[in-house]
Parts: structure tokens; C-alpha cells; sequence
């Protein structure tokens, strides 16, 4: 029953990237966890002496810390939220993707919020808002958001893996210790299917306004305040959208690796980088539509600070950045992924990697420029990130990848049961394909279907 | 309860920053090296600002002291998650040192640029560091600060009225900002007290508060300039 020669199709394909581990990955993790130890150091060395070794100070408060919570909070709104949606509307190509998408949103939700911590002066305190927590503040939404969504998240992404662990207990003996537990007894029966699926529903009608109150509250730290450009009604819906947008750029590129480092082709087909591409072009769009809305009204609306605000993205200061950021998420993607030739593997990986480089940036002219342009001008202070905060920048990169990496040798990072369970359903599928279209017999397997009184006649 | 403001008279102002020092002796404000400074990460509870108006050769500056404004609807308490930033019953913006988690939330969220942080463990040179006012903390690194209007004057001030059995009179708490002026631009009391300088010059033809279409409704009023 163990050798390798019995096990079905799926599991022949997707066991083997858990058990056997290539050089290239050792080469890679090792490298990975030398960024994360010498993030490590950096972040020691910033708390023995205080936030002077970043690059902040008066009127920049923030700097890239929160750049990057906003960012990778903002990329976590891929897993989740993509795959409840998929599950929710019955896209039966969600099946190969959905865990894969799920564990960016575990792995970089927690990298987002410690960068939260990190960013504090005084982190031994962080138990404050829990102990003196004051409810009118937004940071303290975004504790109760972001730690909801997280716990959310772990739960949905453990539930659909109860089967695939059941497998893997069963396929890998010496492993038992660990897939016993977690597969909680599954033995495959009618019952259990049928209490998953519905815990996997309820999950997933949950997640979808946990995970849009998440960024909107994120968004919501900013727009609660009165200062220039950040006071805006449209930010929380802005910042889902953009959330959404990188989080579906992230799982293309996460797919891309994972089809090319576990020889997935036959699971991972054009087809899922098209349909995912489709979705980020209605994403670019709507990214579009809000920014232009945002800066036009700015524009007409004429207040002197906004302006200053504004016009030291479009021409001033941070101008290099703002156009880096229109560039990489507004032509090239919509010419890469509106012309269906173009629309392939490579293309929407290349699409989605500018997207991401354009939506950190689109993070960054958001905190800045306001920061460096107060209502009351007194201050000539340009932000350089130091050394630190650009060595927790890597580190915090760095450890995503490390904890993908992990997960994959944990888990099959393409559900097993999920495959099998689309393949067994087939037919079930067209029926119900079927079941959208008018009754009525269908013609010698040619035609279209011909309305009932039509044939009797 | 009194409702405590400042009246700062911009035609007697005269800048010379008396005033600065004052504060920084006074409160233990951190010493900062030019470097530090040069980093945005100059340490004042009451500052100069400086309006140019104009440009080369027909321009005009002003200049404005600037201490916390202590606004009746701060936009800086509201955010911070822990309450260690609030408005006390005589309506000071006060903060809590040993509280604060040091998010910086309310220093982005005060229009005014009032609130700083230590990005440091604060040091002073040898002969200032044995002259710091034991009666006012000395903030660790990490926490934000910010003026208190004194509020360890008005402390002892309420102590030593208590002891001898009598109410609060107007001179019984200044600011040091407002004791050292030498031209007598700043005055400080109670802005509800009908009988107070305050109350009568905060309604002055020739005051305003500082951004107050914000609505943050600041405590601190300037007079204009005269002939301005």
C-alpha cells in the first residue's frame, strides 16, 4: 500500500515536493536565513539604542516600517479573501490555487503587524493596548482587525488541509506523529466530507468582510486624521482595492515558483495564470479608477496644503517614486494582460512583479509626502531609510519566502483531496453547467438544445 | 473648573527666544547636538515658527512662539491606542510617559507639529545634566512629550493653596514662559474667569488661533501684529 507505485495520480505528483527536497531549496533557505539573521541583529541593535538608528525624525514620524505594514497587510488580502470568493462562486479552476494563496495571507499578515511592533518606541508596552486599550483610536481597530483575520486565516487554511493530512498519515509512516494529530481522525467518511465542506463554507462567507475590514481599517489610520491628503472618505475602499490588486499579483508570482520549483505543469496550466490574469486586469482598472478619483478631486478642490501635498508626488520630491508607481501599475499591466497574446505565464509574472514594486511604492508616497508637507511649514527634512529599517525590509522579504518554503515541506501546497474531489465531480459539474441553461433535449450531441414543445413536434 | 490659555501679543514679541530656554530649563527638555538636529530631531516644547511672506527683496517675516495649543478638541488624544494622551479636567493636553507605547500616531496627528519624540535616551552635556528640575520627569527613550503648560506649576500651586486654605489666584501658576518674557507678550490664567487678561484679550480684535478652521479649538490665542 506504500510504495509509491500505488498511490494515485495527485498524490504521486504532490507528496514528493513535501519529502524530497532539492539542493537549490537548501541553497536558497540558507541564504534566506542569513537575511532574517541579520534582521535580526539590525532589530537588536535598534532596541538597545532607540528608533534614532532609523532614518526618521521630525515631521516623518513613519517611515518605511509602516510602508511596509501597510503593504504587506495590503498582500495578505490575497490568500484568504481570493479563495473564499473563488470557493464561494464554485470556480472550479480555484482548486490547484487555493492553498497556495491561502498561506501568503497567514505568513504575511504576521509579517505585516510585527512590523507594527518594530516600528514602536517602546515595545515591552505592546501589551497596553490590550491592558489601557482607548476604542477611539484606529491602531486600536487594527489590533482587533488584523488578529481576527489572522486567527480566521489559520483556521481556514487548517481546515481544507485535514484530508491532505489523513493522506499523508496514511503515505508516510515515519510522519505519523505529526499528520495523526492534525488530520483529527479523518477517515474520509460521507459525514466528515459533508461537515467540512460546510465548515470550509462558513469559513469562507466569514473571511470575505473580515478581510475587506482589515485594509479599510488600515486605511482608516490615516484617513481619521485631518492632515492633507489623508483625510479622505475613499481611502478604505482605495486601500482594499489596492490591497486586493498586489495580493492577486502576489499569488501569480507565488504560483509561477511553485509550478516551475515542484514540477507542477500538469496542475498549474495557462489556463489558471489567464483566468488570474483576467481578475488582475479588473483590478488594474479598478486601481486606476480610485487613484485618478483621488487626485482629481484633490485637484479641483484646490486647498493649498493638499496641493503641496501633491504636487510634491506629481513634480516635487517624490516625483521619481509617484511615476514609477503609475508606470508599473497602470500601462504595462493593462498592455500585458488586456492583449490576450501577451496574457501568458511569463507575461502575467512579469506584470505582477511590476504591480507589487508599484503598489510598495504606492504605500510609500502615501505615508511621506504628507508627513514631510505639515500645515505649518517649519521643517527641511528629507527621509533616507537606514541601514536598519533596509535590513528589516530584506528580512521581512526574506522570512515570507522562508515560511512558504516551509509550509511546502509540510503540506502539498496543491490540495490533494481538492483535485481529486474536482476529478470525481465531472460530471456532477456539467449537470450542474447544465442546470444554468434553458430545460430542454439537446440535439444529437451537436446542436443546441431544442425546446421540448419544438422536438415533440 | 478653570479652563487655562495663553494670550501670546505678536506685535510685543520681540523673538528673543527667553522664552525657549525658559521651557527647555525648566521641563528637562533633551539637549540636542547639531547632528541630531540636522536629523529633524530637535527637542522644544515651545518654538519660534517662522512665516516668510513674499519673496527677495519685498519679504516679510514673522514670527510666532509656539507651545502646545492645547486645543479643547484635540485631534491627538482621539488616536492614541492606550490613552496615555489626554485632556485633564483643567483642560491641559496632558501625557502619561510610563504609558505610552511610543506609535508616533499622535505626533502625525497634531496639525500643529507639536508633539516630539525621543529617538534617543535623552543626555545633556556635564554641567547641564546637574541642573535638571527634580520636580519634573525625565522622559526614556521611545515615549512622546510635548508642552505641559507647566503642569508641575500648577501642582504646587493647588498644594500650596490648599495648605493655606484660600483659592487659586491667577499669579499662584505661570508658565515659565510666561514669567520670563521680558516684554510681557505672554499671558496666561483662566479663559473662563470673566475678571482674567486672558478672557479679555483672547476676545481682542486683533486675535486668532492658529488654523482654527480645523475646529480644534485651540486654548492658545495670538494678537496680530499691529498695523499688520
Amino acid at each position: 500500500m506504500n510504495r509509491r507505485e500505488d498511490w494515485t495520480y495527485e498524490e504521486k505528483a504532490l507528496i514528493p515536493p513535501v519529502v524530497d527536497t532539492s539542493r537549490l531549496f537548501w541553497f536558497t533557505a540558507v541564504g534566506l536565513s542569513a537575511i532574517v539573521l541579520w534582521a535580526l541583529y539590525a532589530w537588536y541593535y535598534q532596541l538597545q539604542r532607540g528608533l534614532g538608528v532609523t532614518g526618521m525624525g521630525r515631521p516623518i514620524y513613519w517611515g518605511f516600517y509602516i510602508t511596509n505594514f501597510v503593504f504587506f497587510i495590503g498582500v495578505s488580502h490575497a490568500g484568504t479573501l481570493i479563495s473564499a470568493i473563488l470557493r464561494l462562486t464554485r470556480a472550479e479552476w480555484r482548486r490547484p490555487i487555493t492553498r497556495a494563496a491561502e498561506i501568503i495571507t497567514v505568513a504575511v499578515i504576521a509579517i505585516g503587524a510585527s512590523n507594527v511592533i518594530i516600528d514602536l518606541g517602546r515595545e515591552d508596552r505592546l501589551l497596553n493596548v490590550i491592558f489601557k486599550p482607548h476604542l477611539t483610536s484606529p491602531l486600536l481597530w487594527d489590533v482587533f482587525s488584523i488578529t481576527t483575520y489572522l486567527t480566521g486565516s489559520v483556521l481556514y487554511l487548517y481546515l481544507p488541509t485535514i484530508p491532505d493530512s489523513a493522506i499523508l498519515r496514511d503515505r508516510l509512516p515515519h510522519r505519523r506523529w505529526l499528520y495523526g494529530p492534525l488530520s483529527l481522525g479523518w477517515t474520509g467518511t460521507e459525514r466528515q466530507k459533508k461537515l467540512l465542506n460546510r465548515a470550509i463554507a462558513i469559513m469562507a462567507v466569514i473571511m470575505v468582510p473580515i478581510a475587506v475590514s482589515v485594509h479599510t481599517v488600515v486605511s482608516w489610520v490615516f484617513a481619521m486624521t485631518i492632515q492633507p491628503m489623508w483625510h479622505s472618505s475613499i481611502f478604505g475602499p482605495y486601500f482594499v482595492v489596492g490591497a486586493i490588486y498586489s495580493g492577486i499579483a502576489a499569488i501569480i508570482v507565488a504560483m509561477a515558483i511553485i509550478r516551475k520549483g515542484c514540477h507542477l505543469e500538469a496542475f498549474l496550466k495557462p489556463l489558471h495564470f489567464d483566468y488570474l490574469g483576467r481578475l488582475l486586469l479588473v483590478m488594474t482598472l479598478l486601481w486606476t479608477y480610485f487613484t485618478f478619483a483621488e487626485y482629481i478631486t484633490t485637484y479641483y478642490g484646490n486647498s493649498p496644503d493638499e496641493i503641496k501635498v501633491m504636487m510634491s508626488k506629481l513634480t516635487g520630491p517624490f516625483a521619481p517614486y509617484f511615476w514609477t508607481m503609475v508606470i508599473c501599475c497602470l500601462p504595462i499591466p493593462l498592455i500585458i494582460l488586456g492583449v490576450r497574446r501577451f496574457r501568458t505565464i511569463t507575461g502575467t509574472v512579469i506584470a505582477s512583479l511590476l504591480i507589487n514594486v508599484g503598489m510598495w511604492l504606492e504605500r510609500f508616497t502615501i505615508v511621506i509626502p504628507t508627513l514631510s508637507n505639515p500645515r505649518i511649514p517649519r521643517y527641511n527634512v528629507h527621509y533616507t531609510p537606514s541601514w536598519v529599517e533596509v535590513s528589516l525590509m530584506a528580512g521581512c522579504f526574506a522570512l515570507f519566502i522562508l515560511v512558504y518554503m516551509g509550509f511546502a515541506k509540510l503540506f502539498p501546497i496543491i490540495s490533494i483531496w481538492e483535485i481529486e474531489e474536482g476529478k470525481e465531480g465531472v460530471q456532477e459539474t456539467a449537470e450542474r453547467l447544465e442546470s444554468y441553461l434553458p430545460e430542454g433535449e439537446r440535439d444529437e450531441a451537436t446542436g443546441p438544445p431544442v425546446p421540448a414543445a419544438a422536438s415533440v413536434a | 473648573m478653570p479652563r487655562y490659555g495663553m494670550v501670546i501679543d505678536l506685535d510685543r514679541c520681540t523673538a528673543c527666544q527667553a522664552c525657549v530656554v525658559a521651557c527647555k530649563v525648566e521641563n528637562n527638555v533633551p539637549f540636542t547636538d547639531p547632528e541630531a538636529a540636522a536629523k529633524g530631531r530637535t527637542m522644544l516644547w515651545i518654538e519660534l515658527l517662522a512665516d516668510i511672506e513674499g519673496s527677495f527683496p519685498s519679504l516679510r517675516a514673522s514670527l510666532k512662539p509656539r507651545p502646545c495649543l492645547m486645543c479643547d478638541d484635540p485631534p491627538c488624544t482621539k488616536v492614541c491606542p492606550v490613552n496615555a494622551t489626554y485632556q485633564n479636567p483643567d483642560g491641559i493636553v496632558a501625557q502619561i510617559y510610563p504609558r505610552c507605547i511610543g506609535c508616533r500616531y499622535c505626533t502625525n496627528a497634531c496639525p500643529y507639529g507639536v508633539k516630539l519624540f525621543n529617538w534617543r535616551k535623552p543626555a545633556w552635556p556635564k554641567p547641564m545634566a546637574e541642573g535638571l528640575d527634580p520636580d519634573v520627569s525625565v522622559r526614556p527613550k521611545g515615549v512622546v512629550e510635548k508642552c505641559t503648560f507647566c503642569h508641575q506649576r500648577l501642582q504646587a500651586a493647588q498644594e500650596r493653596a490648599a495648605w493655606e486654605r484660600r483659592p487659586m489666584r491667577e499669579e499662584d501658576y505661570q508658565p515659565a514662559c510666561a514669567e520670563v518674557c521680558p516684554p510681557n507678550a505672554i499671558s496666561f490664567g483662566d479663559l473662563d474667569d470673566k475678571k482674567s487678561e486672558v478672557h479679555r484679550l483672547s476676545r481682542h480684535d486683533r486675535a486668532f488661533r492658529l488654523l482654527a478652521e480645523l475646529g480644534t479649538q485651540p486654548k492658545v490665542y495670538f494678537l496680530r501684529e499691529v498695523g499688520k
